[in-house]
């Protein structure tokens, strides 16, 4: 424990790292937050006093040691400050889902026993007023958008700058006692509680010590040389360990800024002011900005979309990897380093034009010969000068010419220009969107890890990447692997206990220290490399006994732009089924491409024409698992496209976006009935949720379709 | 922002606070026998209504009532032939519609009348041409105070911006955006100019019922925060009998009836207006 503390300079808590971060840091940024069309700045300094005067008025209204203080709303420095002021006194932030309807809330605000709430805006409020009526021990609720919260009843309602008003003035008289309880914060006292997503069954409050936030974040911050220069763009829910790690732990350990969106829907766009130096997102969120680039690709000009393609294929062919990384960042460049950057430039703009220049001419006369139809027949060429090089170097050139013409404007656009560590973990990323963005020299990773273990328990080193593993374990993390192929592991980041509920804390952690993950995997023999392969209590036997293992099959599945979702049955059944959700983005522009007129999600989904590729996807799909002698059996016999999306207000899935397959096999059992009896369509009644908290229901008949397989004792196609 | 248009109508003996905790003062608009007409026909005939301070009033009435034409005189664009209009308890003599403005009177359009070229934030921003003194040469040079200018219309625009939920949309051109938008572009850049007497002309038309629900929200929002009154034209009797405080109907350009939501619903000249009646 000492040496612990030695190790961490004696910063035993999050504001003690304030502390050290105003001394050290104090005019740099420490936040930044675009409103009203401006990015408005607090410095160091500013937000500790910010944060200071939040902390005395939380005090003022009686606030008390250990209390529970929820914390509700989209990223806000604000909402920041406010986990800092709650543990300021003595308190434990608990932040919370901002999209969950009222119900999920209640629970929630019911089981932590919160005396306060600090909501972002009306619309958070109005949720815990209505919650009120039911849970009684929620005294001071505190607000930070004034907008349309004239009219409500301030008895217990309080704006958040009033607060700090009242800190202000109140200083002298609770500065002390203030200090006092800031000074007991150590090591083992309690840093925050974070609520799982609850994949199976209700959330559980888990409860995070100060050595697990910041040893968490020291280990991952060394591992990647972040430093206080670093700039992250704050859009994950507050209430994912995820958020709170990076834009928390790593932000006070390092002093680096925090910069928050000014909407949800603007997120896009600040992204790209911002240029983080530092990023992480689910893969979803590059799988979406990958399909939208291709489809704006296909917008574009016959030129344009010629020389994309070319210097695309080259940068994937391994080339980005070699020459495309960011190197690490020297405090500040010297001069021999910026003149290699301008030299490296100037070949890289002089090449450009002349590929540019060229391939013009070229197209110009292929225009001519194969008139509008020119873009299949047309493929970009290097400049004829590039040939005066050879090998690595020619390489070389080439791919500074794409960093000038494509890989360059096309990360700027993305937001991604500045980018040198970018990390994606929860589900397994399609490989052809992860070599896309590390073709254009984004250091993408993986990371494998979960709220319990604060995030980190393998992650990939910079020069290590794969696609299929999840890299090697974080620093501090061991790793034990159980003969039925579930992960456990031990680190300084393990939780201390589930809140309030010892029965589920004992059956996930041991009393060394060893918590089981719930996933199972092995490591790779050549690269000592973790591998997941899915959910260990999903992993199953098929009726026959061959292993059944739906996520793997899932994710290749997934894989695919044209499919959102997929969910694979077959558990204890002779043969597997899937439901699979289409991408709306992806699909609806293809049907726009191919003259297929719809009106709405649902007849999409059940056109011919889409089922056919899909099918074509499915087929594919079962070749490749049909690779694999252990989990040949998972093939997938029938299918069908679901109506709907699956979506988490109807349960269906986790705010995280994972699904919940009971729910999905308890709603949908007629469907899944039908696909083991061999029917060809099922009709379906769904009720289905509202963002407002309505019902209504959806009918359908769906098509099911019969997939071919791959018999992988004879390697022969069977129907 | 809006509080210095805000009269203080404490002292009114008229005024009384509705269920929702609003204050409704005087009048501030009296139309008083207005006719109008187009050459032989009769657009408007013999109307009198007034509109209260802070209060939300609608205009309805079949197709061809009358109703846009009415908005028109209220602005100040078309004349009437007989009748007057009082505005602020003074008979407001014939102006052209920028010194309408000038007034506190702001409108949107029926049929959505934005530049298209130009980005959501240029559109706002003439808006607040009346409040814009440097001439075109200053602004070109942008230094001293039309600089200044510009940066303090800038933020009251994006104060609209920020109330309207448009941040997302903010450098998009008009051209590009779903008509839902459009009309709520068209919502913010008469907020802009900061009115005291709101005038929307079918501010829902077009629209699915999640775009309806939105632009009311807005349309009440509008009215609570700033206290700014609006009169309305609307066709939707869901969305005119909810928002409402008060309803003026038109029948081929008379007035049938007026009064609360309620008091509308019941009254027999609207039904047969509306459901048309037997002719035995």
């Amino acid at each position: 424990m000492a040496q612990e503390l030695a190790a961490a300079g004696a910063f035993a808590s999050i504001p003690a790292l304030l502390a050290r971060n105003v001394k050290e840091f104090g005019n740099r940024p420490a936040y930044r937050e675009k409103e009203f069309g401006i990015w408005q700045s607090w410095t160091w300094a500013e937000a500790a006093e910010e944060i200071q005067n939040l902390a005395l008025g939380l005090m003022a209204l009686g606030i008390d040691k250990g209390d529970h203080v929820a914390i509700i709303g989209r990223n806000r420095p604000a909402l920041y400050w406010a986990m800092v002021a709650a543990q300021k006194c003595g308190a434990v932030p608990v932040p919370l889902y901002q999209d969950a309807v009222v119900d999920e809330m209640e629970y929630v605000l019911d089981h932590c026993g919160a005396r306060f709430v600090i909501c972002g805006d009306q619309e958070q409020v109005d949720k815990v007023i209505e919650v009120q009526d039911k849970i009684h021990h929620i005294e001071h609720v505190v607000y930070y958008d004034k907008r349309g919260m004239r009219k409500y009843d301030h008895s217990h309602l309080n704006w958040y700058h009033d607060i700090q008003e009242e800190g202000r003035v109140a200083h002298h008289r609770l500065e002390g006692e203030m200090a006092e309880r800031e000074a007991e914060l150590d090591y083992d006292s309690t840093c925050v509680m974070l609520y799982t997503s609850g994949t199976t069954g209700k959330p559980k409050g888990v409860v995070l010590s100060n050595r697990n936030i910041i040893e968490s974040a020291k280990n991952s911050s060394e591992f990647d040389a972040l430093s206080p220069g670093e700039d992250i763009l704050a859009y994950l829910p507050m209430a994912w360990v995820g958020d709170f790690i990076f834009s928390l732990g790593q932000a006070m350990w390092c002093g680096f800024c925090v910069n928050c969106p000014e909407s949800a829907d603007t997120m896009m766009t600040d992204l790209r002011e911002i240029g983080p130096t530092y990023y992480f997102a689910p893969p979803r969120v590059f799988e979406t900005q990958l399909t939208s680039v291709m489809i704006r690709m296909n917008d574009s000009g016959d030129l344009k979309y010629a020389i994309f393609h070319h210097f695309m294929e080259f940068a994937k062919s391994g080339v980005g990897e070699k020459y495309g990384m960011p190197k690490r960042r020297l405090a500040k460049p010297d001069l021999k380093r910026r003149v290699k950057t301008v030299w490296k430039y100037a070949m890289g703009i002089g090449f450009a034009m002349e590929t540019i220049v060229e391939n013009a001419v070229r197209l110009g006369f292929a225009k001519l010969r194969y008139g509008k139809n020119v873009r299949n027949h047309f493929k970009a060429k290097d400049p004829i000068l590039l040939n005066l090089y050879s090998g690595n170097l020619r390489d070389y050139f080439k791919y500074r010419m794409g960093d000038v013409l494509v890989y360059g404007p096309l990360k700027d656009t993305l937001g991604f220009g500045r980018i040198r560590v970018g990390y994606t973990a929860g589900e397994a990323i399609g490989p052809e969107i992860f070599e896309f963005y590390r073709s254009l020299g984004i250091n993408l990773k993986q990371l494998y890890g979960q709220t319990e273990a604060t995030v980190f328990i393998t992650v990939q080193p910079d020069g290590e990447v794969r696609n299929d593993t999840v890299g090697v374990p974080a620093p501090g993390v061991e790793i034990n692997i159980a003969d039925n192929g579930e992960i456990f592991y031990r680190s300084p980041g393990t939780f201390v206990e589930y809140y309030n509920n010892p029965d589920s804390t004992a059956s996930t952690k041991d009393e060394e220290g060893w918590v089981a993950t719930g996933d199972a995997g092995f490591f790779d023999k050549k690269n000592g490399h973790l591998r997941i392969i899915d959910r260990a209590k999903d992993v199953g036997k098929m009726a026959d006994g061959r292993m059944f293992a739906p996520k793997y099959v899932e994710n290749k599945l997934k894989f695919y732009p044209d499919i959102l979702e997929a969910v694979v049955f077959g558990n204890g059944r002779d043969m597997c089924t899937a439901f699979i959700n289409i991408d709306l983005t992806a699909v609806g522009n293809w049907a726009e491409r191919n003259n297929i007129a719809y009106a709405s999600y649902q007849e999409l989904a059940g056109h011919p024409r889409v089922l056919e590729t899909i099918q074509e996807h499915v087929e594919t799909v079962n070749k490749s698992v049909a690779e694999d002698e252990m989990l040949s059996g998972c093939q997938i016999h029938r299918f069908l496209v679901l109506h709907k999306e699956l979506d988490a207000d109807d349960g269906e899935m986790t705010r995280t976006r994972k699904v919940r397959r009971v729910v999905v096999e308890d709603r949908y059992s007629p469907l899944i009935d039908a696909l083991y009896t061999g029917k060809s369509e099922q009709f379906i009644e769904t009720e289905v949720t509202y963002e407002d908290g309505r019902k209504g229901s959806i009918k359908a008949t769906l098509e099911i379709r019969d997939a071919a397989v791959v018999n992988s004792s004879q390697g022969m196609a069977a129907e | 922002m809006m509080d210095a248009m805000n009269m203080s109508t404490d002292t009114n003996p008229d005024s009384y606070v509705t269920d929702d905790g609003r204050t409704i003062g005087g009048v501030v608009m009296d139309l008083k026998n207005i006719t109008l007409r187009f050459g032989g026909v009769v657009a408007i005939k013999d109307i009198s209504f007034d509109i209260r301070e802070g209060e939300i009033r609608a205009i309805i009435g079949p197709n061809g009532a009358g109703k846009s034409s009415m908005l028109n005189v209220i602005s100040g664009f078309y004349k009437p032939q007989e009748g007057e209009v009082w505005f602020r308890g003074k008979k407001r003599p014939p102006m052209r519609p920028y010194q309408v403005a000038q007034q506190g009177l702001a409108r949107t359009f029926q049929n959505i009348a934005l530049f298209d070229g130009m980005s959501v934030l240029d559109n706002i921003m003439t808006g607040r041409l009346n409040y814009m003194k440097t001439n075109m040469l200053q602004q070109a040079i942008w230094w001293g105070k039309a600089e200044k200018e510009e940066l303090e219309n800038r933020e009251k625009v994006e104060k609209v911006i920020d109330f309207l939920e448009i941040q997302h949309i903010r450098k998009t051109p008009v051209g590009r955006l779903p008509y839902g938008l459009k009309k709520r572009v068209e919502l913010a850049r008469a907020l802009a100019a900061e009115p005291s007497l709101l005038l929307l002309d079918e501010p829902m038309a077009g629209m699915n019922v999640e775009e309806k629900e939105d632009m009311s929200r807005f349309i009440l929002d509008v009215n609570d925060e700033f206290g700014t009154t609006i009169a309305l034209i609307e066709h939707d009797m869901g969305v005119v009998m909810d928002l409402s405080d008060r309803v003026v109907v038109m029948d081929y350009g008379k007035k049938i009836g007026d009064g609360t939501p309620d008091e509308v619903r019941n009254n027999q000249d609207v039904i047969d207006a509306y459901l048309g009646v037997a002719h035995d």
